[in-house]
Order: structure tokens, then sequence, then C-alpha cells
């Protein structure tokens, strides 16, 4: 049946927006009611929808130029939608609430909502695109709403900064994506997802043709999901508020990226080559970003190159063929991680902003409730059985170790990695003796801050049960590796976490210093020299044909020519009236030649 | 008519043209010219345009070599004193001259119609016309011929 | 025998009189002659042909006198005005000559 419901899910964090932005804009506390409402909704429709076995939407036709080019308003709700609208709304839903808390005194709280309300509408149209045009729109409008809520705090040098750099980035990856949509759209005449499916048979004659298209469309998922190269722009994004890091960084716009890939996995999965190279890049991400994270000192840079980290895996997994363990992963990610950053957001706002850890200390006992929940989800995120993280990272471990070992190998190292920087966290964090006069006066957040910190606390520890997955997601298919890959997963979590307390247990600084690892492998400083040695080049070649080609060779150049021409031409001006006779006669002999005797 | 008239005033034109071009003096030359445009107006006539003819003497030979002459003798223009010839430009205009006549001749030596006789005539008829161009004309020359206001 | 030829290379030759003293004639009252010339040898082709072409009633085709007419008529006019023209000039200058009338030059 045809139903007009799921275009509520889409619509009413839009007019949510809309109405502050027009309306409310002067009444803050009126402003996040009115958001927070819109995203509850949302997701009540989005359990509807959920649990409506065959639904289909009401579908509007936007460019019907038939036969080039045919773009519907449509939306697509088969069973990875249904999974993705729930997991995005409920989660939303938590943020928003705790962002009641957290931007309590805040001065652009409306703006803030705003933006927040904005982000869920445009998220939600990535979700339930279907077609490519459509998809596209929403994913530069989540880049929008990402920059929006990034340079939330504008004034500051750094916010402004950071929020431009996501956002440049971010338009980088999308003109491969977009030149990967032409591409996808000249081979089979259609932008829309399952009729793309059906014509596919036309380009897989032409497997370089393939992909290339392929790899372009990854461009964008590159670019949206933070993979190197294009990583930069995750970790300075963390100048944004905490919840916005939580939502937005965490669990659903960097998802979009793999979410994307999953959705037109029929196409990636057609170019075999193209699949290597998104496994590899996903591991190189993998592992560049776990070992940045062991030397980083801020909590939410760590928080932020760990979900670097994950997205690589999640990356890999579609690499490897298998779009199913990389929204496994996807999901069981999605809850730990934005109960990480909304635990850090507790710590940080009760120590009023520091995010040093080296600053902090002893808080176990201060934040008990925050303390708790924050162990959940490290022990999700390491992968420690049985919480959720274990079965998920365990699916793409044993997926690798089916079809690449050197992959494989590479994954185990990035889960003991994983395990040693999130240990560094807590023992630094959470245990010792606080090392400052914030953390010695240390509380306990607000009930706002701490509802949501418990209700996520489940999922992340129960969600990668298969009797709780099976409800939202097709399982990977199992393995025949018996136990050797979960024991050697184990052994490498057992292995980081003991590493990391030996070295960190009571300890008032770092005792490693690397500094390549520190300083993020260089990476800002190489783009920043790449972009201003571009930059100098392309304004001298500028220069010099504005200066010598524009300006002397046409501009003077014309006016010289006329003015010499002119000049030549004077010569006949004698003033002899005769003479211009003569030259009359000359003229008139010439032309009855010309005419009557050839 | 007997084709000797024809040449006769057609070489009295020619002639009496050449010397208008070839005079120094200037009222010769006018004079010389009032003599050309007789004989043309006998060949006007020779081609059964009467009407022509007659006009040709009223107003050309009439008014406007009169008008010539009245100039001539107002500004009192003498014959008009030897100067350096400019070789190169006496031989070019004559070359130009010259050549524009070959053209001429090799032309009508082609035209068919050129070699036919003219054919026998009934009667001739004709019409009248405008005056306005000669009134702009009158008073443009008065125009031009004041001298200042005092 | 007299035919249209000879008409037409009389003419001719008086418009070649005519142009060669609009170019070798230094008097500009002279040269105003010699364009007189011109236009005469003009009206005569001009009615040589009428003569030459009977319409069907066996009557020259008149066409070509009337605009003879016209010709002598302008003729006329642009003699009076040329000749103000040269009165004004010679007032001012003080000459005839052409060579010494040369202010419109670079």
């Amino acid at each position: 049946m045809s139903s007009i419901l799921p275009w509520y899910i889409l619509l009413l964090p839009f007019f949510a927006a809309v109405a502050i932005v027009l309306l409310t804009k002067s009444y803050p506390g009126l402003s996040s009611f009115i958001s927070v409402a819109a995203v509850l909704g949302s997701f009540a429709c989005s359990c509807i929808v959920f649990v409506t076995a065959d639904i289909r939407s009401l579908e509007l036709t936007w460019i019907d130029l038939p036969p080039l080019l045919f773009v519907p308003l449509g939306l697509v709700l088969d069973d990875l939608s249904k999974t993705m609208l729930v997991l995005v709304t409920g989660i939303g839903a938590l943020i928003h609430v705790y962002s009641l808390g957290y931007m309590k005194d805040d001065a652009g709280k409306s703006r803030y909502f705003a933006s927040l309300s904005f982000f869920m509408f445009s998220m939600l149209g990535i979700v339930l695109s279907n077609n490519f045009v459509m998809m596209f729109i929403f994913w530069e409008l989540v880049g929008v709403s990402s920059y929006l809520l990034i340079g939330h705090w504008f004034e500051r040098d750094a916010a402004a900064e950071a929020a431009k750099k996501a956002f440049i980035t971010n338009r980088l990856g999308d003109f491969g994506f977009m030149l990967g949509i032409l591409m996808a759209w000249t081979a089979t005449g259609t932008v829309v997802f399952h009729e793309m499916a059906q014509q596919l048979g036309r380009i897989t004659d032409y497997p370089g043709y393939l992909t290339v298209s392929v790899l372009l469309i990854f461009c964008g998922a590159v670019g949206k999901s933070a993979q190197f190269p294009l990583h930069v722009w995750l970790p300075d994004a963390m100048e944004g508020p905490t919840p916005i890091s939580a939502l937005i960084h965490a669990a659903t716009m960097v998802a979009a990226g793999v979410y994307m890939l999953v959705r037109v996995g029929f196409l990636i999965q057609a170019a075999p080559q193209a699949l290597t190279i998104i496994a590899w890049i996903g591991t190189i991400t993998a592992v560049m970003a776990a070992l940045i994270a062991t030397q980083q000192n801020d909590i939410k840079r760590i928080l932020a190159y760990s979900t670097l980290s994950q997205l690589g895996y999640m990356v890999m997994a579609v690499g490897l063929a298998s779009g199913e363990a990389a929204m496994f992963h996807l999901f069981t990610h999605a809850f730990f991680k934005a109960l990480l950053f909304l635990g850090a957001g507790s710590i940080i706002v009760m120590l009023h902003h520091e995010q040093n850890i080296w600053k902090m200390g002893g808080l176990a006992g201060r934040l008990g409730i925050t303390f708790l929940t924050f162990m959940v989800g490290t022990l999700a995120l390491i992968g420690f059985p049985p919480f959720s993280g274990f079965f998920s990272k365990d699916a793409i471990l044993a997926l690798a170790y089916g079809k690449n070992l050197a992959i494989f190998s590479l994954a185990l190292f990035t889960a003991f990695l994983t395990a040693f920087y999130m240990l560094r966290l807590v023992v630094v964090v959470f245990f010792g003796k606080p090392r400052s006069d914030l953390a010695r006066a240390g509380r306990e957040a607000p009930w706002v801050m701490i509802a949501p910190l418990v209700i996520l606390a489940l999922p992340a520890f129960a969600s990668g049960f298969g009797f709780v997955a099976k409800l939202f997601l097709h399982m990977p298919g199992e393995h025949e590796t018996g136990w050797l890959v979960p024991g050697l997963a184990l052994a490498a979590t057992l292995a980081g976490i003991t590493l990391a307390i030996l070295l960190y247990r009571r300890r008032e600084s770092d005792p490693i210093d690397f500094a390549p690892l520190r300083n993020r492998f260089y990476f800002d400083e190489v783009y920043g020299f790449l972009i201003s040695a571009t930059q100098g080049v392309l304004a001298s070649i500028s220069a010099f044909i504005d200066r010598w080609i524009l300006d002397t060779g046409f501009v003077r150049g014309a006016s010289s020519a006329t003015w010499g021409f002119g000049s030549l031409l004077r010569l006949l001006q004698v003033g002899n009236l005769q003479a211009y006779s003569f030259l009359f006669g000359l003229g008139i002999v010439g032309l009855i030649y010309f005419t009557l005797f050839r | 008519m007997p084709s000797f008239l024809f040449w006769i005033f057609a070489l009295v034109m020619l002639g009496f043209g050449a010397a208008v071009v070839i005079n120094r003096n200037p009222i010769a030359s006018a004079l010389s010219l009032v003599i050309c445009f007789m004989g043309l107006s006998a060949l006007f006539m020779s081609l059964d345009a009467f009407f022509i003819g007659i006009i040709q003497v009223l107003v050309y030979a009439g008014a406007v070599m009169v008008l010539f002459l009245f100039i001539i003798m107002l500004l009192d223009l003498r014959a008009e004193t030897r100067r350096k010839t400019n070789l190169v430009a006496v031989v070019g205009g004559s070359a130009v001259a010259l050549v524009f006549f070959l053209q001429v001749y090799l032309v009508i030596g082609q035209l068919s119609a050129a070699k036919q006789p003219f054919p026998a005539l009934s009667s001739p008829k004709m019409f009248q016309i405008i005056g306005v161009l000669v009134l702009v004309a009158t008073i443009g020359v008065i125009v031009l011929s004041k001298r200042e206001l005092r | 025998m007299v035919t249209l030829g000879h008409y037409l290379i009389v003419s001719g030759l008086l418009f070649t009189i005519g142009f060669a003293g609009v170019l070798l004639r230094r008097n500009i009252i002279i040269i105003f002659m010699s364009l007189e010339l011109m236009l005469n040898a003009a009206n005569l082709s001009l009615v040589a042909f009428s003569r030459f072409r009977l319409n069907a009633a066996g009557i020259p085709n008149y066409d070509a006198q009337v605009f003879v007419f016209f010709i002598i008529t302008v003729a006329a006019a642009e003699v009076a005005v040329g000749l103000a023209i040269i009165v004004a000039l010679y007032r001012a200058r003080q000459t005839t000559h052409v060579e010494d009338l040369s202010s419109l030059k670079f």
C-alpha cells in the first residue's frame, strides 16, 4: 500500500528547522522543544514503518526527460533502510535530549537546534533516497549541516577553520562522487537504484569503465566517511559541541558513506579491482588512525581517531564483498561510539570544558555512572566478549582471514592497538589520582545527560547478539574458522589491555613520546604546503598570462594594430584634390577591368 | 540624317571639348565649352530628340555657361601662371584617362547592338517636370555667396 | 552608315576628355567645366539609347530622355551651388589654384 507516513519521517525535522529559523529564533526554550518533538515524532514513525511488512511510499516525479533522465523523489523502504531509520532517529532522539542539558546555557541555542533538525532531515534523506540524484542532494545538505554544526561556536578561529576544512574536504570527495554518478548514469541510462541494478548487464562488459566509475563513487564515501587520504577533517571537527561529535561524527553522518556503499553494493561487487582498492584503503585508514590515537592527549581526539579506525574496518568489510558485515559493525559501532562521546561530553562539561586527559584522573569515583557506561562502551569498542563489538569485529576479521591474510594481520594489529589506546584513555582519565583542581572538583552530570548514557549502554552491550541483531539486519555468513579467529582477536585485545595498564598506571605524564604519531603523520602540514604551493603556481601563471598575453598581447596589441593601420592609411590623406580624383579614376578603371574583362 | 553631318558636329564637339581642357585662359575655355554644347545639341537633334536639344541650348549654353562667365569675370581670373609641371601627375592622369577610354572602346566593341543602325520612327511625345530642385539650388547660391552682414 | 556604336564612342571620347581635364588642370574653374563635359557625355549616351530602342508603337523610349532632362536640371543646380562655393573659397583664400587648397590633410 502506498503511504505518506514515511514522508513524515523525513519532513518533520525539516519543518522544525524552518519553524525555528523563521519563528522561534528568539525563544530558545521553545526552539529546543520543537526540535526534540520533531525527532521523537520521526522516531515513532520510523518504528511504525519498521514493523510494517510491506510498505511503499508515495513517489513524486521531479525531472522527467525521456529518454535521457528520470529523477523521482521517492523513498526506498527495504530492510536496510528501515534499520538505518530506526538507528538514526533513535540515536538522534537521544542526542537531542542530551543536548538539552549540554547546551543549556549556550547563547546560540536556537541556531543549534535548527541546525540539528536540518541535519536530521538531510541524513534521513540520504537513508531514504531511492535514486542517486536525490541522494547526492541530501549528501551535500549533510555536508552543509555538518559545516553549520562544527562551526557552531564560530567566534573561535579554530572552530571556523575546522568547519571550512570539513566542508572543503567533503566537497573534494563529492566531486569524484558526482563524476561516478554521471558515469554510471551514462552507462545504464537511469539513476534509480533498483532500475540500475536491473540494467547492470550493460556495463559489466566494460570492466575498466565500471571500475573507474565505482572508484569515483567510492570517492564520495572517502570524503564523507573520512577515509585516507581525506581523513583530515574528522579530528578537527571535534571543535564542535560534543553531542554533535557523537551524532554526526560517530553514529550517523560518517556512517552515511558506508551506507551508500552498501546501498549500491550491486554495482561495487561487479568490479573486483575496485573492491581490492576499497579494502586496502579501509585497512590503511584503520591502522593509521589507530597508530595516531595512541599518542593523542585530547579525549575527543582519541575518540575521533578511534572512529576513523572503526570506519576503516567497515570500509574494509565492504571491500571484502560483505556489505552485511559492514552494516553489522556500523550498527554496533553507532551505539557504543555515541555512548563514548556522550560520556566524554559529560566529563568535559563537569570539568568546565577541560579536554586534556593529563589534567583528569581519579574520576571513577566522582563520576560514577559516567564511568560505568564509559566502560561498557570501551569494552564494546575493543571487542571484549560478550559485548557487541566482539561479534561485529569478529565477523570482519573472519571475513578478512578467509579472503586476504595481509589485510587480516593488519586488522588484527589494529585490534591490538584499539585495546591499547582505549585502555590508556580509561586508565589515565578514571584511575589514579586527580591531576588538577578541576578533576578534584568533578561531580556527576545532571539526569538529562545521564539518562541517554544509560539508555545507550544497553544496546552497546547487547546489540551484537545474534538473536537481537537478526531482528534488524541480514547477518553476514558464518565462516568455518572455528575458534581460531575469535581466539586470535581475544589474544590481541588482552595483549593491548595488559600493555596499556602496565605502561600507564600511576603516571603523571605520557612515558612515550613518538613525534610522527603525535603530529598525526604530518598530514595537515603536507596538505597545507601542497595547497599553498599549488595556489602559488597557479597565481604566478595567471599573473603571467594576465600581464603579458592579455594585457600586452591582446589589449595593447589590438590598439597598436589599429593605430599602426590607421597611420598607414593616413598617408593617403594628402589634401590634394587631384590626387584624390586620380585615385578615384584608378579605382574605376580597376573596377571596370575586374567586372567586365575577367 | 546624312552621316557627314554627324561627323562634322561630332568633330566640332570633340575639338572644342579638347580646347576647354587645353586652354590657359579661362574665358577661352568657357567660350569653347559653349561651342561644344552647340555641337552636342546638334547631335541631339540628329537623334530626333528635339526637346532635349533645345533644352540643352537654353539651359546649358544659355544659363549655365553664362553663369560661368559671370563668375570668371567677377573673380577676375587671369590665365593661370605656369607652375612647375609635376611630370608624374601628368603621366599618371593621362594614363588613367587613356586606359579608361580603351576599356570603353573594348566594351562597346563587344556590344552587339552597337553595330545596328537606328530603326525608323513614327512620331515623338514628351512631358514636364521639376522646379523644386532648381529652387533649392537658387537659395543655396544666395546663401553661400552672401557677404558677412555688418 | 551611322550606328549606335558611333554615338557611344563619341560619348566615351567626350567623357575621357572631361576626365583628363579633371585630372590634369589645376584651375578649379576649368576642373568644374570639365565636370560638365562628363555629364554631357552621359547625356549623349542616354539619348542615343533612347532613340535606338523603339517600343511597340514605333516610338522611341522616352524614359531615357526624361532622365536626361533630370540630369540637365541637376547639373544646372550643381553648377550654381558649386560656383557659389568657389566664390566663397576665392574670397577666403584669394586663389583658384587647386594645389593651394589643401588644408584637409593629416
